[in-house]
């Protein structure tokens, strides 16, 4: 074949991915005038976990009641059908590419317990940022960062700014 | 058709979260096909070693972004009617920042942990639920710093050109040259770093 999709390890490659991805995100934004999220939909599924323990609790709090206040459903939303999409998606696409695997990825110097660990922790640290930022990787840099955002491209500058000036201080965990 | 068609075609709820729906399959698609289920694929970005994050993350941001800066141009997307990130300074700042940290110990951001734990990456199981705890326990902290959350407000829909008042066609060409600088810079470093081992 005289141009190759897919790179040797079968992903496909980065460039193209890209570009599709980044079709989506216009296309998103010319039906239905939004971007693409995940952790909006992520804090969503908490709050209605959280309306099944304590609705009084819901109530109370400022930042749970925006989400699900009395008999508001905090599942009834754009951002939730989308992720809903991307968790199909992904399983399509590990199909397709013999990635349906289970294991745990890591660097080789430390044990699959340290891992998970550590998986939990930074997925904590991740999932407090983007409830203080007002969004991820995907609302905030991607989606924002196409809409010129001014926020959205302080917080992705952020963001590559942090894990670069950590990395150093985790590297035993990645090479 | 001017866009969003939400708008112009005045589409029900039901009818636009099918079309979320749809969207999403895409994203996700794309995000496993680029690889971003892996972890170490991911954190590998911040070594040097794998761009694929930098690439696959700017080409989309250049496609969609000069896409929406022609539509608009031609009336074909009316920017009023999109979702434009708010600007709060030091929120955005400090979450960024933390963000990035857990991104650098956790191997995922929840985009690409939900496209692992799909894929049945036991590391994404953990990271979207220890995602799902912090976003709890955060959910509880907010009302206490709520002055300050709310405060550092620069506009709810306030975009680079309208802030430094350029015009969208230069601050979307400037990004593009980026993003291409970023581009070569990628393939150099990953030739080099790879080479070496």
């Amino acid at each position: 074949m005289m141009f190759n999709l897919f790179t040797k390890e079968n992903y496909m490659k980065p460039y193209i991915a890209g570009i599709g991805l980044g079709l989506v995100l216009l296309a998103a934004f010319y039906i239905s005038g939004s971007g693409l999220g995940a952790s909006g939909a992520m804090m969503r599924s908490v709050v209605a976990t959280e309306k099944i323990i304590s609705q009084s609790h819901v109530d109370s709090n400022i930042y749970l009641a925006k989400y699900g206040a009395n008999e508001k459903n905090p599942l009834d939303a754009w951002l939730v059908f989308e992720v809903l999409g991307v968790l199909i998606g992904g399983i399509l696409s590990g199909v397709m590419s013999g990635r349906m695997k289970v294991e745990t990825n890591r660097g080789p110097k430390i044990t699959n317990k340290k891992r998970l660990y550590l998986a939990f922790g930074g997925g904590a640290l991740f999932g407090a940022g983007a409830r203080i930022a007002r969004g991820c990787t995907s609302g905030i840099a991607l989606s924002g960062g196409a809409t010129l955002s001014l926020g959205s491209w302080i917080t992705m500058l952020c963001i590559f700014i942090g894990a670069y000036a950590f990395a150093f201080f985790v590297r035993k965990n990645w090479l | 058709m001017s866009g969003p068609l939400v708008s112009s075609l005045e589409l029900s709820v039901y009818t636009n979260y099918a079309i979320a729906f749809v969207l999403g399959l895409g994203f996700g698609f794309f995000l496993e096909q680029g690889g971003f289920g892996n972890s170490n694929k991911l954190a590998r970005c911040f070594y040097f070693k794998d761009m694929v994050v930098i690439k696959v993350m700017f080409s989309a941001i250049i496609v969609a972004m000069i896409g929406i800066i022609f539509l608009s141009h031609f009336n074909l997307l009316n920017l009023d009617n999109i979702w434009i990130n708010p600007t709060y300074i030091w929120p955005g700042i400090i979450g960024g920042l933390i963000m990035g940290v857990g991104f650098v110990i956790g191997g995922y951001c929840p985009g690409t942990g939900l496209v692992g734990l799909v894929t049945l990456k036991v590391d994404a199981l953990f990271n979207i639920l220890g995602a799902l705890v912090g976003m709890a326990i955060t959910a509880e902290i907010i009302p206490y710093i709520y002055k300050w959350w709310t405060g550092s407000l620069v506009g709810k829909r306030t975009t680079i050109p309208e802030y430094f008042d350029i015009k969208a066609g230069v601050v979307g060409f400037i990004i593009v040259i980026i993003a291409l600088l970023l581009f070569a810079f990628s393939e150099y470093v990953e030739k080099r770093n790879n080479t070496q081992e």
